[in-house]
């Protein structure tokens, strides 16, 4: 995946490109908003990285521009802001995801990775599948194996996500946001409970599990241990 | 004192030069009208003595015998101090006739006539109007009427006019110096309670007169804004207290945390193992730090924008729901029956986060020393208002700390040894503030039972 990020702090953005290496993604910088947008225009990137706070022209207006040019790149908005007010503005001005700093790399990164995949045009998607397990999104059954199983509808909406993002991590924070839609984190981490139900309906029972916590970072539905 | 710094002031005042440009205004209007008046009566009275005049002088003209005859007339007429007067002179300019003295010289060389001043035997001086009348035999003959007295009324009436405008000037600026006065007064005692809150003290109110007039309006006004200023100093006083004291605790753990890694050799895993109790350390700060942020924004009242419409009786069921396998695993019967609606206008994250907050507050105090686990979370809607209330078992709030523990960073000593932030409270109480809502700590006989109270927005309910 080719990120370009476009932020003006250094140290910040050294230690991204850094990261993304090291997660086996490449990166370029852009250090003010007149060079990030004519980078992102050239059209070579995956995923946009964009800094709200930048010299010459901020980061809204950058994503602004982009989508007025039409260009559909996904960003990720990263800001000191972080109340429910300026996440409504970031997503308002054309951006996909909104991350508040200071984050943690493993929260961007499972973030990214969901929007890159969200760039490919499988949206009316009506059936997930991840080795046995199968998702029917239009009669809204779950088997496994050819069994049936129940789930509630909130456990539906949970499995649903995990399995749109197979393969890759998402985190605790994305799951409130998209299967709760909290855009807050709560003191308890009531998020465990919730997978670990999941898991004992999906997994139990069967010898290979599909649903994995990845330490450090959050979950990921995968087929065998890749 | 303070009248003496008021008085170089006075004619400076707004006050008072309204006063004076009223007053100015009304001289000159009044000043029009009575030249306009005087003129208009003096032409009248004028008009009068030149028509009667007139008429004398077609009768003496009509029936002018010879001289001696019209001697003889003019000398019948005059009278010594009658008002009406002549002078009638041979060719030679001699006085034939009259009880004028002389021929006035105002009058001499005009065809038309006109005003003069002439002297009576008693050597008075007073006004005439004359004209002239034409006589054969070279003969000369003015005729007049003495119009002193008229004279002497308009004098007079000019006089009352003149002081009049003069006292009336008086009054005007007497009374805009006096308004202006009692302005300042007022003002000063304002300017008076500005400095000293200017200076440190924000207990102080500006007096009120208790009449009830404008000033008394602002000053309530003013009054309600120091209340609020004081209040805001107050909280950010006692949370620049608590952040020193409540965060310095955190930072030294982080710090401490990272020097045992570093002491401890136990290699690359002891110093993974190190870094990440850093890192999770680190985490919470900065959770306090968002929850610290939200509150404070929260507080300046600037969240308007982002208020939507929806059903909080779906959104606390919702809530509940989510903690519902949190709280069996805690052996906490978590137990909510809450019906649909009623449908309220408010930011919905920021009212889930206060309902969760009191959620996981029960959870978190719900249990001490009780046998009775259960939470039980309810919607109550009340027409005006809706009450969404979290009540558990546990030890509860005695009636002297729940005020106290609304505030940011207040944890009662007995409940210090659960992790939290100690926001968690103030976070909902100025959610509530917010959504002009409040919030309610009740005895549950035992336990606690925290209200959330919102307002319902009937007015929008169309949508």
């Amino acid at each position: 995946m080719r990120v370009l990020v476009i932020e003006d702090d250094r140290e910040t953005a050294g230690f991204l490109q850094k990261a993304l290496k090291e997660s086996g993604h490449a990166a370029d910088l852009a250090a003010d908003g007149e060079t990030g947008l004519a980078m992102a225009k050239e059209d070579i990137y995956d995923v946009l990285i964009v800094d709200r706070m930048l010299p010459k022209l901020d980061g809204l207006t950058v994503v602004k521009t982009l989508r007025t040019d039409g260009q559909r790149t996904p960003v990720l908005i990263l800001s000191a802001l972080g109340e429910v007010d300026d996440r409504v503005k970031g997503l308002r001005a054309g951006g996909d995801d909104y991350l508040t700093k200071p984050y943690a790399y493993s929260e961007l990164l499972a973030r990214i990775e969901a929007l890159s995949r969200r760039a490919v045009p499988e949206e009316q998607e009506t059936r997930y599948a991840v080795a046995d397990l199968v998702l029917d999104r239009l009669s809204h059954r779950v088997s496994r194996n050819g069994e049936n199983i129940i789930l509630q509808p909130r456990e539906y909406r949970l499995l649903e996500y995990l399995m749109k993002n197979a393969g890759q991590v998402v985190t605790r924070t994305m799951l409130l946001e998209h299967v709760w839609d909290y855009h807050f984190d709560p003191q308890t981490n009531v998020i465990d409970v919730h997978v670990s139900r999941l898991r004992s309906k999906i997994d139990k029972g069967f010898e290979k599990p599909l649903l994995h916590t990845v330490r450090g970072a959050g979950y990921m539905i995968r087929d065998g241990a890749g | 004192m303070a009248l003496a710094d008021v008085t170089p002031r006075l004619f400076g005042t707004t006050a008072f030069r309204l006063a004076a440009i009223t007053v100015a205004a009304f001289l000159a209007a009044a000043a029009v009208i009575v030249v306009v008046l005087l003129s208009q009566v003096n032409g009248v009275l004028t008009e009068q003595v030149i028509a009667a005049l007139d008429a004398e002088k077609a009768e003496l003209q009509s029936h002018a015998g010879d001289a001696a005859s019209l001697t003889e007339t003019i000398k019948n007429r005059s009278r010594p101090e009658g008002p009406a007067l002549y002078f009638l002179s041979g060719a030679d300019g001699r006085k034939l006739a009259g009880n004028l003295n002389r021929l006035p010289p105002e009058i001499a060389g005009s065809a038309s006539g006109g005003t003069f001043h002439y002297e009576t035997a008693l050597a008075k001086e007073r006004l005439g109007v004359a004209i002239p009348v034409n006589v054969k035999d070279g003969l000369s003959l003015v005729i007049g009427r003495d119009i002193e007295d008229q004279r002497l009324i308009a004098d007079r009436i000019r006089r009352g006019v003149l002081f009049g405008f003069g006292l009336l000037s008086l009054i005007a600026l007497a009374g805009g110096a006096l308004a202006s006065r009692m302005l300042l007064a007022r003002l000063e005692t304002i300017n008076q309670t500005s400095r000293s809150i200017m200076a440190g003290d924000l207990s102080r109110r500006i007096p009120l007169q208790g009449s009830g007039d404008e000033f008394d309006d602002l000053s309530t006004q003013l009054n309600a804004m120091i209340e609020r200023i004081e209040l805001l100093m107050n909280s950010l006083r006692e949370v620049s207290d608590n952040i020193a004291h409540d965060l310095k605790t955190p930072l030294n753990r982080l710090r401490n945390r990272a020097e045992a890694a570093l002491l401890e050799s136990k290699g690359a895993d002891g110093y993974r193992e190190g870094l990440e109790r850093t890192i999770d350390e680190a985490d919470d700060l900065i959770k306090t730090f968002n929850a610290l942020l939200l509150i404070a924004r929260l507080e300046a009242g600037a969240f308007d924008a982002s208020k939507e419409q929806f059903d909080i009786g779906t959104m606390v069921r919702d809530a509940a729901e989510l903690y519902e396998p949190v709280a069996e695993e805690a052996g906490v019967a978590l137990t909510s029956s809450i019906a649909d609606g009623p449908s309220i206008v408010a930011n919905r994250q920021l009212v889930s986060q206060a309902v969760i907050n009191l959620i996981e507050n029960a959870l978190k105090y719900g249990r001490n020393g009780s046998a009775d686990g259960s939470i039980a979370v309810a919607v109550a809607n009340g027409g005006t208002n809706v009450e969404i209330s979290v009540a558990d078992h546990g030890p509860g709030i005695a009636p002297a700390d729940r005020e106290r523990v609304l505030k940011r960073f207040v944890r009662l000593e007995e409940s210090r040894t659960p992790p939290g932030t100690g926001l968690g409270l103030s976070l909902v109480a100025a959610v509530a503030r917010l959504h002009n809502g409040h919030v309610l700590l009740e005895d549950n006989a035992p336990g606690l039972r925290a209200i959330l109270v919102l307002p319902v927005h009937k007015e929008r309910r169309t949508v």
